[in-house]
């Protein structure tokens, strides 16, 4: 071979190493902040008593369900299991992590979806970048992760939110895109500001879409709780993980059993969430 | 016109492409569209349009998908920017306006109708309705004043709250137009806005335009594939053809005048009766004979004419005294009676009167019909003849159907002859004023025949160009000219 090998490996180590020498005090003042946010939202679940915070759950579900009397059933039976074999506290910090890193997955996901919609050179840019994030096995960013953060639920937070990112800047993208033109002419035609024209045209008709990818978004924070495990993420994946290396198969189903049910009554409730 | 332009478009075009001044150049050198695009691979969307509107008129711009009628109609408003030319709202350029001023102009001057109604799906029929007001900031309880009158002004009473998914087309079309009138613009534009509707919901919002039109004198400009909602809507009407203006003209110069091939092709077909009147079928009405004058003036102007009964009228302004027979005359000379015993009313009608309607009055009566407009001025009379003549002017073609053909009893010319209310009369009658009895026969008997008696058939039938010509130098100096009140229309 005449052409030498090119050092693609070689290069993005250098550059992680760089980042991290140059950048750590900036990287540790965001994983505090991560941290702490992380932190406050545990102790917020953990603040009520698990059979209260059943019950307000319950209500919700019933109210954000449209007076869904089957959906509140369910959220409190699967909640009501979780708490009867003994994982109500991890169950919340698994439930801090997923809902923090989904929530700091939709604030920058669901502006840049906007933009990227307005603007075609970002949305060609940012293309290419949405399909590396979607299919490079998450195990390989979680090294840099670790360099960046270190070990703990922060660098899970943050391959958490790369993981399911792109599928709420996808939809949300399309969801604006797919505004029928005529609409965008009314907002146009009466004399809309820009900003009147996304949040009292675009946006509306645009959020069922938008509301598909904060469901995915969700879903897919969930199926990363393992995985984040692994580099220190607490909570229920780690107790998968723990039966996995104890080759005990009662307590990893247990755990498992326990993400499942957090995932369909996340994922109703979400779906129910979105208008029409 | 003596009527203030409210809008004026001049030299517009649009190119869609990615180096429009390119075209513009090579179509200030005379290129064609194909050769253009040929070369350029850009797309002329307007082609150089001018025209005006007047303040309270309903402007319709007419043609076929892709002729460019819809991209016009946005360049008013600049939903599109033309590439070249300017578009003059009040005096005021609106292409050259930053987007500011345009925003104001917008919101203060300009209503939108759109074809598929574009309601926002989220919002009430109530918001949907002051949207316009909303974003332009006006307190809660005024704009939900002023849209609810909009509502009620459209026939939507008590759908305030409805939900947009729960109305019909024709109902949700009314919630686009209430929303454009909520802001009171002057000039609404309005988008094939009765294209999506079935048609007899689309014919009643068509009357409920017309009437709403009658009481806020907004102006209108209208677009629409469909010639016979541009005929019952528009005041003038603008052709459209591959981006250009073909013609600009009232309804009954568009029918009865057409530019070309492409607008008379596009005119076939259309049911004439509704659209031309009085006006455009009526002929000169001479002779005529003063109120002053006595019997025997009349009697002699009836025989020079080969006639059997004429108007009478008085003064210079030609009013309209009623119809005298010529046997009526002829008694009274032998009799003594007094002139004006003998003069009998006449039903009338007024020059807008649409011929559908004036078919039934003719058919039933036993002289011509005087068209007298609202001061009483007699314009012109109608005899069924002409009514005829004109629903058989088919284009080009000159393929007349056997009903009018043997009605009228002559051949008819094409179209360009019916220019001049004259000029039918010199074409067509000669021959109709030799036909014995009634020249109406065929299929047409039933209806236009009625129970008119064979006399009226020579009423103004001999009049044709040889005689008028024959009056002229018959004409002599006596008293008989001078109380003759021939005046041109």
């Amino acid at each position: 071979m005449l052409i030498p090998r090119i050092p693609i490996g070689d290069s993005v180590e250098y550059a992680v190493d760089w980042i991290d020498d140059y950048f750590g005090v900036v990287l540790d003042l965001i994983s505090d902040q991560l941290d702490f946010l992380i932190s406050a939202l545990k102790d917020a679940l953990l603040f009520l008593p698990p059979e209260l915070f059943i019950l307000g759950l319950s209500i919700f579900a019933y109210f954000a369900g449209k007076r869904n009397v089957k959906l509140a059933v369910g959220t409190a039976v699967g909640f009501l299991l979780i708490q009867n074999m003994g994982l109500w506290v991890l169950s919340m910090e698994t439930l801090a992590l997923v809902l923090s890193s989904a929530m700091l997955a939709l604030v920058i996901g669901i502006p840049v979806g906007i933009l990227s919609a307005k603007n075609d050179f970002l949305n060609h840019a940012i293309r290419p970048v949405l399909d590396l994030m979607q299919t490079m096995p998450s195990f390989v960013y979680l090294i840099p992760a670790l360099i960046f953060f270190g070990l703990g639920n922060v660098p899970g937070m943050i391959a958490t939110v790369v993981f399911s990112m792109p599928p709420t800047i996808r939809l949300t993208n399309l969801g604006i895109q797919q505004v029928p033109k005529e609409l965008v002419e009314v907002a146009e035609a009466f004399g809309s500001t820009g900003w009147q024209k996304l949040v009292k045209v675009e946006l509306p008709v645009a959020l069922p879409t938008i509301m598909a990818g904060v469901n995915q978004c969700i879903m897919l924070a969930l199926s990363m709780v393992v995985i984040a495990a692994m580099i220190g993420a607490r909570g229920l994946g780690y107790q998968v993980l723990f039966g996995i290396q104890r080759v005990d198969i009662g307590l990893g189903f247990e755990a498992g059993l326990g993400i499942v049910i957090i995932a369909v009554v996340l994922d109703r409730i979400t779906q129910h969430l979105s208008p029409r | 016109m003596d009527r203030k332009v409210k809008l004026e478009i001049r030299n517009i075009s649009k190119i869609f492409g990615k180096n429009p001044l390119k075209v513009i150049s090579l179509l200030d050198k005379g290129y064609s569209k194909d050769e253009i695009f040929e070369e350029t691979k850009q797309t002329i969307g307007l082609n150089n349009v001018s025209f005006e509107v007047y303040e309270g008129e309903t402007f319709v711009i007419m043609g076929l998908s892709g002729s460019g009628k819809s991209t016009l109609l946005r360049c008013i408003n600049r939903l599109i920017d033309p590439t070249t030319g300017s578009i003059l709202i009040d005096g005021q350029d609106i292409a050259s306006m930053d987007a500011e001023a345009l925003r104001k102009i917008r919101r203060s001057k300009l209503g939108m109708v759109f074809q598929n109604f574009a309601l926002l799906p989220h919002r009430t029929v109530l918001d949907n309705v002051a949207y316009g007001l909303e974003i332009q900031g006006v307190k809660k309880e005024e704009r939900y004043a002023k849209a609810g009158i909009a509502i009620e002004t459209v026939g939507l009473k008590g759908h305030q709250q409805s939900k947009i998914t729960q109305l019909s087309g024709g109902m949700k079309q009314r919630v686009g137009l209430a929303r454009a009138l909520a802001n009171d613009p002057d000039i609404l534009l309005m988008d094939e806005a009765f294209s999506a509707l079935d048609p007899l919901i689309r014919s009643e919002m068509q009357d409920e335009l017309l009437s709403l039109e009658d009481a806020m004198q907004k102006t209108i400009i209208f677009v629409s594939h469909d010639l016979d909602e541009a005929l019952k809507l528009g005041d003038r009407i603008a052709l459209m053809k591959d981006g250009e203006v073909v013609q600009i003209g009232t309804p009954e110069e568009i029918l009865t005048n057409p530019a070309d091939s492409y607008v008379s092709k596009f005119v076939a077909g259309v049911d004439r009766s509704k659209v031309l009147t009085a006006e455009a079928v009526m002929w000169r009405p001479e002779p005529l004979v003063s109120i002053n004058s006595g019997p025997r003036v009349a009697v002699q102007l009836m025989k020079e004419h080969g006639i059997s009964s004429i108007f009478v009228v008085e003064g210079k302004n030609r009013l309209l005294k009623g119809i005298l027979m010529i046997d009526d005359a002829v008694d009274a000379l032998k009799s003594k009676k007094s002139f004006e015993s003998l003069i009998r009313d006449v039903p009338s009608v007024p020059p807008e009167m649409p011929l559908n309607e004036i078919i039934p009055l003719i058919a039933g009566s036993e002289y011509p019909l005087p068209v007298v407009n609202e001061s009483g001025k007699l314009k012109g009379i109608i005899v069924r003849g002409t009514v005829l003549g004109a629903l058989a002017m088919s284009e080009d073609t000159g393929d007349t159907s056997d009903l009018e053909t043997e009605a009228t009893g002559a051949e008819v010319k094409n179209t360009a002859e019916i220019e001049s209310p004259e000029r039918i009369s010199g074409e067509n009658t000669v021959e109709s004023g030799n036909a014995p009895e009634s020249p109406v026969s065929g299929e047409a008997d039933g209806e236009l025949k009625g129970k008119a008696p064979p006399e009226i058939k020579v009423n103004r039938d001999l009049e044709n160009k040889d005689l008028e010509n024959k009056d002229l130098e018959n004409k002599e100096t006596g008293s008989v000219d001078k109380e003759l009140e021939v005046n041109a229309c």
